[in-house]
């Protein structure tokens, strides 16, 4: 005991010897740093890191010496777990930023639980993430839940369709997502042709060939990008001009690509704004593009809203534990209940079991193989 | 709806199920010719096929800016995947199945999946080095265009076969032609020459044939070569029907195509193309099923759309093979005592 109470004593005058008396207080990213997606995890951990770089000297003057430490899932779900055990280990990190994935966030959260850490994604949509209702998991974009419903809304007030046709990938994503949309049109009176499911890849002669004969007005495809492009392309070669939209899946410039002369009168609904999208990003982007020799994309700006929303709380926990560091415990109770300004995607609060109260979709335009967005659609999860 | 918006329709939907049916015909002419001389199931086909889209893509990209004439540059990528199909079918043969040829047949049937899936990973590998996963062929102008569109010389014939649902893209026509003219030659390969004698003998009786002088190595290797160059033809004519491949995307056409060889009769040339143009109507048909229904108001059809094609082909197979366990043209084998 001697001894200990000695060492502390040492370690006190340490500190105190030094100019300021510092703690260091962290927190982390977690995201694909290598493999196929690390463009996108990258781009999460550099808007993190501005966002840290911005807040350094405000922790500064409170006496803490913040620090942001990157943590590669490689968006490997048992990957991303064992890096949440060494996040838990590093007591002094107190909040986390991540993950790219649904299926990496889900057990990630679940690990991270038990510890206290609280975590804000910027990009999970998948519904399971919040309705497991941990403490400890928030979210700054959409729900998947919400995307059926916006579908069908911009398929009938802005395509002014009357006649939709549905197709779907046959995959959980895919056809959970039609059947969102199926009922959301059918509520409104929208009359529904057909929701078939097709996993081919390459022939969709059949298809087209009902397209050509039922004349719908749009045509609602639930799948991935490279199954739709494939179909558009066909479509469109076959003379049909009929606009076609999908969900997040569809996110990609490959889609243009790949659908080649017919990339056009395509619409999706994505939960990551392209940068350009978001009124308050210019300045983030020539900083972002002026800090890592990169062109800042969506999900850096989420990463970055993500991580400033993980800061004010830490900020607001400081504050209300009477000016010192605060403990995991009290920063996860002041995300959740905290309210988050100053930020690209607009103001943050957080519901009961961490969705974002209000969040929104963008729906984006592909003509002539250009993305531009179209229209803005604020969503609401259904517990406020 | 009326017959005059219904014939158009019946004959667009089998149109393309020929089209598709000709590009399963090719496939399976590999797997059957293969099966003919080894009773092996070379399941690393498909991916000798995609081998074939993938060389396919890669001239047309390399030819892209290249002003020479468009049927020069598919010339030039059918005999480029023919030749890269074809060695490596004769490659695979000589690592993989000659070693085991004497072994069970179980044995090179598991070696031929383990080749597939290898073949799949290094596609990807190759592919992946240079930032590409999806391959969109960039095809000559005018191959997507109508056949005998506006202002070609032909509009009077293109506007008539348009009048009746035949409305096709001139690389429909191309994949129709040159399918064609690969059949024609291979029917004169194996019929007409001594080559084809020699291998059809190697496939009647491989022992027999040795002790009449033939080098049944030798034959088996041309079989693999013949075999992985009307792979490499498929490869291209599918990529430059659909557009777009991948490593992985050999599979589903691969398993179809070898249900097209077994319909067909396994081991039977005209039975691969006769069930590969099968399978390809009747998927197409199954597709559209819900139409009819509507039609005839029978409710229970009307549920049967797309998403039945696949498993309404293998239905297909397994009630032709309950009345005819050889497949429409195969020959039962009778066990000599």
């Amino acid at each position: 005991m001697k001894s200990t109470a000695l060492s502390l004593s040492v370690l006190a005058a340490l500190a105190l010897g030094s100019a300021s008396a510092q703690t260091t207080v962290k927190i982390a990213t977690l995201s694909p740093l290598s493999g196929g997606q690390s463009d996108l995890g990258t781009q999460i951990r550099n808007g993190a890191q501005l966002a840290v770089n911005e807040y350094r000297a405000q922790f500064q003057k409170l006496g803490m010496n913040l620090q942001l430490t990157a943590y590669d899932d490689q968006a490997d779900p048992a990957t991303g777990t064992a890096q949440a055990r060494k996040i838990a280990a590093d007591r002094s990190i107190l909040a986390v930023v991540g993950t790219l994935n649904s299926g990496v966030a889900i057990p990630s959260s679940q690990a991270l639980l038990s510890s206290r850490v609280a975590m804000v994604s910027p990009a999970n949509t998948a519904n399971n993430v919040t309705d497991r209702a941990l403490s400890n998991m928030n979210r700054i974009v959409a729900r998947d839940d919400a995307q059926g419903p916006a579908g069908a809304n911009f398929l009938t007030d802005n395509l002014k369709a009357k006649k939709v046709y549905l197709i779907n990938d046959k995959t959980a994503y895919g056809e959970g997502l039609t059947k969102e949309v199926e009922k959301a049109l059918k509520a409104k009176g929208t009359q529904v042709v057909g929701n078939e499911g097709t996993e081919e890849k390459s022939d969709f002669s059949s298809i087209v060939a009902k397209i050509r004969l039922q004349r719908p007005d749009a045509i609602y495809f639930g799948g991935i990008y490279n199954q739709i492009g494939v179909f558009i392309k066909q479509l469109r070669e076959a003379g049909i001009t009929t606009p076609v939209m999908g969900g997040d899946g569809m996110d990609s410039s490959e889609l243009a690509t790949i659908a080649g002369k017919g990339a056009t009168n395509i619409y999706f609904t994505t939960v990551a704004a392209p940068i350009d999208a978001l009124p308050a990003a210019r300045t983030f982007a020539a900083n972002f593009q002026k800090t890592f020799k990169d062109q800042a994309q969506g999900f850096a700006a989420f990463g970055y809203d993500a991580a400033k929303v993980v800061l004010q709380g830490i900020l607001a926990a400081h504050k209300a534990n009477g000016n010192k560091v605060p403990s995991r415990t009290q920063v996860e109770s002041a995300i959740r209940k905290g309210s988050f300004t100053g930020l690209l995607s607009g103001n943050v609060s957080f519901n009961s079991v961490g969705d974002r109260k209000s969040a929104t979709l963008y729906v984006m335009n592909v003509q002539g193989g250009k993305y531009r967005l179209s229209a803005r659609l604020p969503v609401r999860p259904a517990r406020q | 709806m009326d017959l005059a918006t219904l014939l158009p329709f019946v004959v667009n939907v089998i149109a393309g199920g020929l089209v598709l049916g000709f590009v399963y015909a090719i496939i399976a002419l590999g797997y059957t010719m293969v099966y003919g001389v080894l009773q092996l199931i070379n399941f690393a086909h498909s991916e000798v096929f995609v081998t074939g889209a993938v060389v396919g893509f890669e001239v047309f990209r390399v030819l892209e800016a290249n002003p020479m004439n468009g049927y020069l540059k598919l010339l030039i990528a059918l005999l480029a995947a023919m030749l890269v199909s074809g060695l490596l079918n004769v490659t695979i043969e000589r690592l993989a199945y000659r070693p085991l040829r004497n072994a069970p047949r179980l044995v090179p049937l598991i070696t031929a999946i383990g080749v597939s899936l290898i073949l799949q990973d290094v596609l990807r590998l190759i592919e992946g080095f240079q930032g590409r996963f999806d391959l969109t062929y960039t095809l000559p102008g005018g191959f997507s265009g109508k056949f005998c569109g506006e202002g070609s010389s032909c509009v009077a014939l293109g506007d008539t076969l348009r009048s009746i649902g035949l409305d096709l893209q001139l690389k429909d026509v191309i994949l129709i032609v040159v399918s064609l003219l690969s059949l024609a030659v291979l029917n004169y390969l194996v019929n007409r020459t001594r080559l084809g004698k020699a291998i059809r003998a190697v496939a009647q009786d491989r022992v027999t044939a040795g002790l009449m002088g033939i080098d049944s190595n030798r034959m088996i290797s041309a079989t693999f070569l013949i075999g992985g160059a009307l792979g490499g033809i498929s490869g291209v004519l599918f990529g430059m029907k659909f557009g777009t491949v991948n490593a992985y995307s050999g599979f589903d056409p691969g398993i179809i195509a070898f249900t097209a060889a077994v319909l067909g009769g396994i081991g039977s040339i005209p039975g691969a193309v006769l069930g590969g143009l099968a399978l390809g109507v009747i998927q197409n048909l199954i597709g559209v099923t819900n139409i009819f229904g509507g039609l005839l108001g029978i409710a229970n059809l009307e549920s049967i759309d797309a998403s039945y094609q696949r498993i309404g082909a293998f239905i297909v197979l397994v009630l032709i093979l309950i009345f005819k366990p050889t497949g429409l043209l195969g020959k039962s084998n009778v066990e000599k005592v």
